[in-house]
């Protein structure tokens, strides 16, 4: 390999290597400290006024007031970003609001290569929509299975609860923070509130079971339970990692620089190796035939 | 005056010669053989409803063409078109590997075509990626955006297959300048190739890891058999044999339509390269069962082996791989070329399972409601085959790729230290001697 050669690959390399920078860790929790919700599903009564509060404050159509909705399990929807489930379980009816459950680190914002997706120092996870493209990774990489994508528009959004952040920007809670009547939902920043939940189990052990449900799910996320009942009678995964989620690709992003400086240097030496001696005179390669 | 006539003749050569460029690239836009032919009139019907169907698809959103849901983001325009398309283009990394950098000449005459079909699979497979995109108008913020999501996988894959299209362009850009009788142009596009290649097998190594890395984060949704933190390890290796299957599958089908254009040569040492190429098949993919049942055994999987994903999982690796690798093995010991073909064509199957399986089949196994694409998005899948058939059918008639190239663009003989000075050719005007 004639230096000529060597230069041009190792320019290339330069360019490829911006495809590969240092995965970052976005736990911001240490820089700031990140707000949170600690939903208490042993006061929630199932009246949906955090349902209703949620479509007023972000202008989607009033949700369908129905008990019936109740039949079915529901997720989040695109137009939906917070819905309220019935349960049957050990101890009876239960009641228990799924949304977004702006993790520490969420996988959907490490999944999101132009950064639409944004985990804020303040906590909250927020979508942007002049950066996204819609590739839909961080539905396939949530944990949570939150993002919904809006199928039926030739110029689709990503929809999912972004714990009211313009709300927070000028100060207020959160919508359905402010409308729950039965205190079931608190807000507050996550620290403190992981305090408050393990008091309220410790106050009355009996009623709680002895674990806050996003204390260390997915490595910690922002909306918290409680409840009386083990949480897979809630309709929430157990089964979840403990670490952040974008930890499971880390190791490969942290392969990649490698791979990008050692590849090519024992590739250009294999082909040195490899040269006849008549190619040697030529110094050229051998002919793009 | 003499200086003035001189350059006012320059001008009407420049001009003679530029319209003889033009004329050459009109005729050459006209098409070779007969025009309504079963395939031409498949291929247009194809082509047709492909693009009805994505007017469609553009105005009224996924929805109306797709069967993607909330639980399945990803269908087989990525299942498919882009993770397996691209595994079935790693032939082109491969094989530039063993002639460019191992140098083993024998494998030559296959490379141009290898490149050229994996430039295209990449051009239009993940081209088809904008189809998959709901909002493609900002599919250039990651590339000069100040939106660098660097921790994303879907970044590195991105740019990944943006610069290996630009390293395999180059790597085949030798056959346009010789197409186009550009001889000094030609020489210098030469000189890039080694490290066009070197970049590329780099890049080639990263993405097709890559593309297994995509689904790491997905660990509570693709069910254990198939989820491992070796996906990318896995992805990559497989993509060696995945595209040398190619290449040989693809190969016996071009050397039918394009027969003309092969020379004599090629048709003798075709066998021998066929045989080649299917025993690194073998050995890779014996490697690769190695390491499926690796991360088997490590995993503990023993207890979901006796369910349906299980029963699945065993289809897979024994009827898709070591079935073919033992075909192979025998085929390459008998120098058996029918079963080479088939043990290819087996392997290919092999690779689709595979690939469908991490992305859509292994993926939510536990869902009620099942992703099957709708008839739109295979239409539109074939289309995009389709389309890239065509553009290299286009392309091999015109270029050398499987044919000799020009007389003045071969490697000269070998020539001895007393008689290597000879004078230069005389000087030829660039495009005038093409004959084609």
């Amino acid at each position: 390999m004639d230096r000529r050669n060597f230069v041009k690959t190792l320019s290339g390399m330069g360019v490829a290597a911006l495809g590969a920078e240092r995965a970052e860790a976005e736990d911001k929790s240490e820089k700031k400290e990140f707000v949170g919700v600690l939903v208490d599903t042993t006061r929630c009564v199932g009246c949906r006024s955090c349902e209703l509060a949620c479509a007023e404050a972000h202008g989607f159509p009033e949700p369908d007031s129905s008990p019936e909705v109740f039949a079915k399990e529901r997720a989040p929807s695109t137009v939906q970003w917070s819905v309220v489930n019935r349960f049957q379980t050990e101890r009876g009816e239960m009641f228990a609001k799924r949304q977004c459950m702006h993790c520490n680190q969420p996988a959907c914002a490490s999944a999101c290569l132009t950064k639409a997706m944004l985990k804020t120092e303040e906590g909250p996870v927020i979508w942007r929509e002049d950066k996204c493209m819609g590739c839909r990774f961080c539905m396939l990489s949530c944990p949570f299975d939150v993002p919904k994508f809006e199928y039926d528009s030739p110029m689709p959004k990503i929809q999912k609860c972004n714990l009211c952040w313009d709300r927070l920007e000028e100060g207020k809670r959160p919508a359905c923070v402010e409308a729950c009547p039965a205190e079931a939902i608190k807000f507050g920043k996550r620290r403190e509130l992981i305090e408050t939940g393990r008091a309220l189990i410790a106050k009355e052990p009996t009623k709680y079971v002895h674990d806050i449900y996003g204390e260390s799910e997915a490595g910690g996320t922002s909306y918290m339970y409680l409840a009386s009942v083990p949480f897979g009678q809630l309709g929430f995964r157990t089964d979840l990692e403990t670490i952040p989620y974008p930890e499971l690709s880390k190791d490969y992003l942290y392969a990649v620089p490698v791979v990008l400086t050692l590849w090519p240097a024992f590739l250009l030496a294999l082909s040195n190796a490899t040269k006849k001696e008549s190619d040697q005179e030529n110094h050229g390669t051998p002919d793009g035939q | 005056m003499e200086h003035q006539t001189d350059n006012r003749n320059k001008r009407t050569l420049l001009i003679t010669e530029a319209k003889r460029f033009v004329s050459f690239l009109l005729s050459e836009m006209k098409p070779k053989g007969k025009l309504v032919t079963p395939f031409n009139v498949f291929a247009a019907v194809v082509l047709a409803t492909t693009a009805v169907l994505l007017v469609i698809r553009f105005t009224k959103g996924l929805a109306s063409t797709t069967n993607l849901s909330q639980d399945f983001p990803w269908g087989i325009w990525i299942g498919f078109d882009v993770v397996t398309g691209v595994a079935f283009a790693g032939g082109a990394y491969v094989v530039t590997f063993m002639v460019y950098v191992l140098r083993l000449e024998k494998y030559h005459p296959i490379v141009r075509i290898t490149v050229l079909n994996g430039f295209l699979a990449y051009v239009f497979y993940a081209g088809a990626l904008l189809f998959d995109l709901g909002r493609p108008w900002n599919v250039i913020n990651p590339i000069i955006g100040n939106s660098f999501g660097v921790s994303s996988v879907m970044f590195l894959v991105a740019w990944h297959f943006m610069l290996y299209m630009i390293a395999q362009f180059v790597e085949f850009s030798p056959a346009i300048a010789e197409w186009l009788g550009w001889k000094r142009i030609r020489k210098f596009l030469g000189g890039l190739t080694l490290g066009a290649v070197i970049f590329g097998i780099t890049l080639s190594t990263l993405h097709q890891s890559g593309l297994g890395a995509l689904f790491l984060m997905a660990k509570s949704k693709i069910h254990p058999l198939w989820y491992s933190e070796f996906i990318p390890i896995l992805f990559f290796v497989s993509s060696i044999f995945a595209g040398l299957s190619m290449v040989i599958f693809e190969g016996s089908i071009s050397h039918k339509v394009f027969r003309k254009q092969i020379s004599l040569q090629h048709h003798l040492e075709h066998d021998e390269i066929v045989i080649g190429l299917a025993r690194v098949c073998a050995g890779t993919m014996y490697i690769y069962f190695f390491l499926k049942v690796l991360v088997f055994i490590h995993g503990q999987q023993w207890n979901y082996i006796n369910t349906p994903m299980g029963w699945w999982f065993l289809v897979e690796i024994v009827g898709f791989v070591l079935i073919p690798v033992r075909l192979y093995t025998q085929a390459v010991q008998f120098r058996n070329l029918p079963l080479i073909r088939f043990a290819a064509a087996l392997t290919l199957i092999g690779i689709v399972v595979n690939r469908l399986n991490v992305s859509i089949i292994a993926f939510k196994w536990y869902a009620i409601e099942r992703y099957i694409p709708s008839w739109m998005e295979l239409e539109i899948t074939l289309g995009v085959i389709v389309a890239e058939i065509l553009v290299l059918r286009w392309v091999v008639n015109r270029m050398p790729i499987l044919s000799d190239p020009p007389e003045w663009a071969r490697p000269r003989p070998e020539v001895t230290r007393e008689t290597r000075f000879v004078p230069k050719e005389g000087e030829e005007k660039e495009w005038v001697t093409i004959n084609m």
